[in-house]
């Protein structure tokens, strides 16, 4: 084989791995939203975050397939999302989290879809074509989720005490998993100096001031606490994925190769 | 105001597209397939359809998904493989473009007056019409009254392409079909 066959060959392998990165971000937290269907507050909000979970899990499939496509060893975007142990998903821990009450989802939606409105809008320059043109997809996507996530936020923020005190909490409780969003390893400095990977660190102080506009108008405190959880991109997880790929793949596990 | 009637750039560039192919009547064939959700709007007039290609024996079929999580596109790949398979087409595939990106820019003028028809308010039926804009909060016209005295309910409705809409002329609910 000669030397630029592989260097071809570890770029894939590092595309591959940063595809199967982005899935696993997608596919945990549409599974998340997804608990919520049929337990909405009410009907008109139990079907929005059905379909906000399914721009998830629909953008996990495409990040999946290339990754598939990329391994070349037959696999599909299946045996991804149903056949891989807690420690192979690099998923960023903040989409792990339970789906808690639904101030708590909120919270959590605006932090993630506040940083995705960025990151996937970078995405879409990738010298990478795939992974820009999945990028072009979601980012029109997102667009709608921040718009709810943000009026909901002040809703509940600027609504009832019980809500305010709520979404508050919930804040707090989360905003420590928001750091490693901006932060990236080795394999991902790789592929940002190559124009494939997305330097997160570059937009961190944008996302801080438009989630703090956000939280200011609707009269709550942004966190000031200094304490960080990291791991997720390690494949150190909280205990909540265990009992989400529980619940995601037995099917696929109990029934090997079963087909709808 | 008075709307002169008019189609989109994108949306002549696709007319263009279509008559210049060499695979008419497969297009035509391809009329039948509609949209499983709301099944009086062809993946055509939908904007979905891409693109034919005959390659010897073979036809090419190339779509590309409204959202990403769209439930239909599965069954949309099968109808159209099955159509063509009805049709004596032995050898087929279908490809998913994903760039550039749907918009309902792409959607033709029949297919808009067939969503108002089948009672869903059409990408265009806002205010100030301004393409890529999202959904506004109210006056969007009712499909079934005509008045514009409407409010949004919800961003998002019965599917991710539509968010739910209440007029209170008629009281009758309904969906709009979003800009994106």
């Amino acid at each position: 084989m000669s030397e630029k066959d592989t260097k071809k060959e570890t770029l894939d392998e590092d595309i591959c791995h940063y595809a199967t990165r982005l899935g696993d971000d997608a596919i945990v937290l549409g599974h998340r939203i997804s608990e919520w269907v049929s337990r909405g507050p009410f009907l008109e909000e139990d079907i929005a975050l059905g379909n906000v979970s399914l721009d998830y899990i629909g953008r996990a499939r495409m990040y999946y397939t290339y990754a598939a496509e990329l391994s070349g060893d037959g696999k599909t975007e299946d045996d991804f999302a149903y056949l891989r142990g807690e420690r192979d998903f690099q998923n960023h821990l903040i989409n792990e989290l339970p789906r808690g009450d639904f101030a708590y989802t909120i919270a959590r939606q605006l932090l993630v879809d506040a940083f995705n409105t960025y990151y996937l809008a970078v995405l879409t320059t990738s010298n990478d074509k795939t992974l820009a043109a999945i990028a072009e997809k979601g980012v029109k996507e997102t667009k709608y989720h921040l718009r709810r996530s943000r009026d909901w936020t002040l809703r509940l923020g600027d609504g009832t005490q019980e809500s305010h005190k709520r979404i508050q909490a919930a804040i707090d409780d989360i905003w420590g998993f928001t750091h490693e969003l901006f932060e990236h390893d080795e394999l991902e400095r790789r592929l940002i100096d190559l124009g494939i990977g997305v330097d997160a660190s570059l937009f961190k102080d944008q996302w801080l001031s438009d989630v703090t506009a956000v939280l200011e108008q609707a009269n709550l405190v942004v966190p000031t606490q200094e304490w960080a959880v990291r791991g997720g991109r390690d494949g150190y997880h909280t205990e909540n994925l265990g009992h989400i790929l529980t619940e995601m793949q037995f099917i696929h596990r109990t029934y090997p190769g079963c087909q709808w | 105001m008075q709307r002169i009637p008019t189609i989109s750039h994108e949306q002549y560039e696709r007319e263009q597209y279509r008559q210049r192919s060499g695979a008419a009547d497969v297009w035509v064939l391809l009329d039948e397939v509609k949209d499983p959700e709301i099944p009086v709007l062809s993946i055509w007039d939908l904007g979905i359809l891409r693109d034919i290609q005959i390659q010897g024996e073979q036809v090419i079929v190339t779509i590309t998904p409204t959202y990403s999580g769209c439930p239909a596109m599965d069954v949309i790949r099968e109808d159209i493989e099955a159509i063509l398979h009805a049709n004596g087409v032995k050898n087929c595939a279908v490809k998913t473009q994903l760039s550039p990106a749907w918009t309902t820019e792409w959607m033709t003028s029949q297919g808009r007056s067939q969503l108002r028809d089948y009672g869903i308010a059409a990408p265009d039926d806002i205010a100030d019409y301004d393409k890529g804009s999202l959904t506004p909060e109210s006056q969007v016209r009712c499909p079934h009254c005509g008045s514009r005295l409407t409010k949004r309910v919800s961003e998002f409705g019965s599917t991710a392409c539509k968010s739910l809409f209440q007029c209170d002329s008629c009281l009758e609910p309904f969906d709009f079909f979003k800009n994106i």
